[in-house]
């Protein structure tokens, strides 16, 4: 767990909001790390709480959520101990977001060469030309072409996926350790959505930013993520590579997840759905937050909550199911599909660390 | 922007014409006549008078003759301000009504301003209840009433400024602030609906993650988004200052339009209730002119020369 290439390490976050109603337990006990370079998948329906976790490393959740207990810990400081002022420097600078809506998320009344040079003015103390030449540097690294006239614009004489090239542009421009992008395509149309989505991989490998990535369309993360965290009613209910993720799938939710996602052997069925709707977070349930949608569900998951069993090094999943005394039940058929191809694909990795003995091993198997 | 200017100059020429029309007609339609003597006057006299202000031709000869004075500059001569021109009793006492206007303009709309932005800020804090309390009793008390409650206290009982006539800052004070009151409360109001909405936007949320602190995100996000719709209603503003004044001026007998208007109204002066007519509709149209010149100046998304 101790890895010091860790560069965010979230542990036993737990978050509630007060509203009229009462409490609502948003999140409940989270906790992740992030590494360098990496692109960190979270995904989930609405209301599971991937907002709400980014929100809370941004330090910028309405006044209305209380931590309840947790550390975030960022460089060796706990950000959740910051104050408001700690965090304004820190935000922008170390840690950036990029938002869903790139319509709406920019100023339409100030010129988009300020905007992107906003963020050096406040925190590296630049004077405006050197802050300009930068942000206009930064414009050309995200693909906006005649940079140097449309510094000037104002964004409603861009198009969407342009200024969500902006708004990518405003997050990078500091080179930030962290970045994080939340359903920064959604809004886009499905071309557009791989532009941004290959330029994000583009600069990420250039500036070797940490990405937590939120969104619930598992299609982005395949093409996106290293690893992926599914979260389901204010936990994470399944974590490891994407591979892991999506070949390999242990948790009933997980399964439900893909397999109402299209693939291309999808054609003329009814695309499968997750039955029921996600707990009441004011009062959530005692034990496992998804047996009352599960079909799989044992007794156990209505008593008691399920810790993480671990699959493999980097792979965990909270069910009942993968205790020992559980009994073996087989996951839905598509589910079983990708589990063969999970096979195929740690054999040819197999194949690749040992080299030739490839037909004796398949016999074997 | 100048084929805009233009295009809106026309505009407010066609505008103002057709305010000349429906005025004059309305007019005529008004009870009684010029004449403050009549019972002591014989039927041959007053048709004398008549004759002599062109009175006795039909009204659409009559409309026809106006027109064709103003064309050339000549809004007739006052009935009862001593037989003056009605462009010089206008331009004598113009000065007045500008001055306690403007000021009461300026005065509103930055005092509203300034409340309505701090009540967005704090909002749903004591400090936004006061600002709101503030808005409705100004919106609700008359400015004759203001000004009257003004005039007693500041005036009879603190001595701080004279309570009416004309001669000097210290006089333009107390009808400035009765005048102001009503622009700040709907200034302020607007303000603080628009800023509430503005500071909930993403736009801010981006700001707020790049780092920015709360006056910064105020004053470069904020402040310039909650105008845009701000600046709208400071037509209407200016049309509530101008009938307010009428009633203001007289209280605090300044000689200016206002209670010029009211008087010539009363005494069917019509040269005079023309001439003041075509005043304020000019001076309305300009106020609707620059409010649009300086919406397009704020928000970049209309700007004309594009």
């Amino acid at each position: 767990m101790e890895n010091d290439k860790d560069v965010l390490e979230v542990r036993n976050l737990k978050i509630n909001f007060n509203t009229y109603a009462g409490t609502v337990k948003a999140i409940r006990d989270v906790s992740f790390d992030l590494r360098k370079g990496e692109t960190l998948a979270i995904v989930g329906e609405s209301g599971s709480g991937k907002t709400v976790t980014t929100r809370s490393i941004m330090g910028l959740n309405s006044p209305n959520a209380v931590i309840d207990s947790g550390t975030i810990m960022f460089k060796g400081q706990d950000l959740l101990k910051k104050s408001r002022k700690q965090m304004d420097q820190i935000r922008g600078r170390d840690i950036a977001e990029i938002f869903q809506d790139p319509m709406t998320s920019l100023d339409p009344t100030m010129k988009i060469g300020k905007q992107i040079a906003e963020p050096l003015i406040i925190h590296k103390g630049m004077k405006r030309e050197k802050a300009y030449a930068q942000a206009l540097e930064m414009m050309k690294l995200v693909g906006i072409e005649n940079a140097e006239q449309r510094i000037n614009n104002y964004p409603h004489q861009f198009s969407g996926g342009m200024r969500q090239r902006i708004v990518i542009a405003i997050a990078l421009v500091n080179y930030p350790e962290i970045l994080i992008a939340d359903e920064p395509t959604t809004a886009l149309d499905v071309t557009i959505q791989a532009q941004i989505l290959d330029l994000m991989k583009e600069l990420q490998a250039k500036t070797n930013t940490s990405i937590i990535f939120i969104t619930h369309d598992l299609g982005v993360v395949a093409g996106m993520a290293d690893r992926v965290a599914v979260m389901y009613a204010g936990k994470i209910v399944e974590y490891g590579t994407v591979d892991e993720i999506f070949y390999n799938p242990k948790h009933p939710y997980t399964w439900g997840l893909l397999n109402s996602m299209p693939t291309m052997d999808t054609s003329g069925t009814e695309l499968p759905s997750i039955p029921g709707t996600p707990p009441d977070l004011l009062d959530p349930p005692v034990g496992d937050a998804f047996a009352a949608r599960n079909k799989y569900a044992l007794k156990i998951d209505t008593e008691k909550q399920p810790p993480f069993f671990k699959v493999s090094d980097t792979h965990y999943a909270a069910t009942w199911l993968l205790d020992p005394r559980a009994p073996k039940v087989t996951p839905p058929a598509p589910i079983i599909e990708r589990q063969k191809h999970y096979a195929e694909l740690v054999h040819e990795e197999l194949n690749k660390s040992k080299g030739n003995h490839v037909e004796e091993q398949e016999e074997q198997l | 922007m100048a084929k805009y200017l233009g295009k809106r100059i026309f505009y407010i020429i066609l505008t103002l014409f057709i305010v000349t029309t429906i005025t004059f007609f309305l007019m005529k339609l008004m009870p009684g006549t010029p004449l403050t003597n009549q019972a002591k006057l014989t039927p041959t006299q007053i048709h004398q008078i008549y004759k002599q202000y062109g009175l006795d031709k039909p009204v659409w000869q009559q409309y026809l003759v106006y027109l064709g004075g103003v064309i050339h500059g000549n809004f007739g001569t006052s009935f009862q301000f001593s037989n003056q021109p009605v462009s010089y009793l206008i331009s004598s006492r113009l000065g007045p009504s500008l001055i306690i206007g403007g000021q009461g303009m300026v005065l509103g709309v930055l005092a509203g301003l300034i409340v309505g932005a701090v009540g967005a800020i704090k909002a749903n804090t004591w400090v936004d209840t006061s600002a709101t309390i503030i808005s409705i009793l100004f919106i609700s008390i008359p400015s004759f009433v203001l000004a009257v409650l003004l005039q007693y206290y500041l005036g009879l009982k603190l001595r701080l400024f004279p309570i009416a006539d004309w001669g000097g800052f210290m006089y333009t004070v107390l009808p400035t602030l009765a005048l102001a009151a009503s622009p700040l409360a709907e200034t302020a109001r607007f303000m603080r609906t628009e800023m509430v909405d503005v500071l909930s936007s993403d736009y801010i949320e981006l700001a707020k993650a790049k780092g920015l602190n709360k006056v910064g995100i105020i004053y470069h996000h904020a402040l310039r988004n909650s105008l845009i719709p701000v600046v709208t209603i400071i037509g209407p503003l200016a049309v509530n200052i101008m009938t307010g004044s009428m009633v203001v001026e007289n209280i605090f007998s300044i000689p200016g339009i206002g209670e010029q208007f009211v008087k010539s109204i009363l005494t069917n002066d019509y040269p005079t209730i023309m001439g003041l007519t075509i005043v304020y509709s000019a001076m309305l149209c300009v106020v609707l002119l620059i409010t649009d010149i300086v919406y397009g100046l704020i928000d970049p998304r209309i700007r004309i020369n594009k």
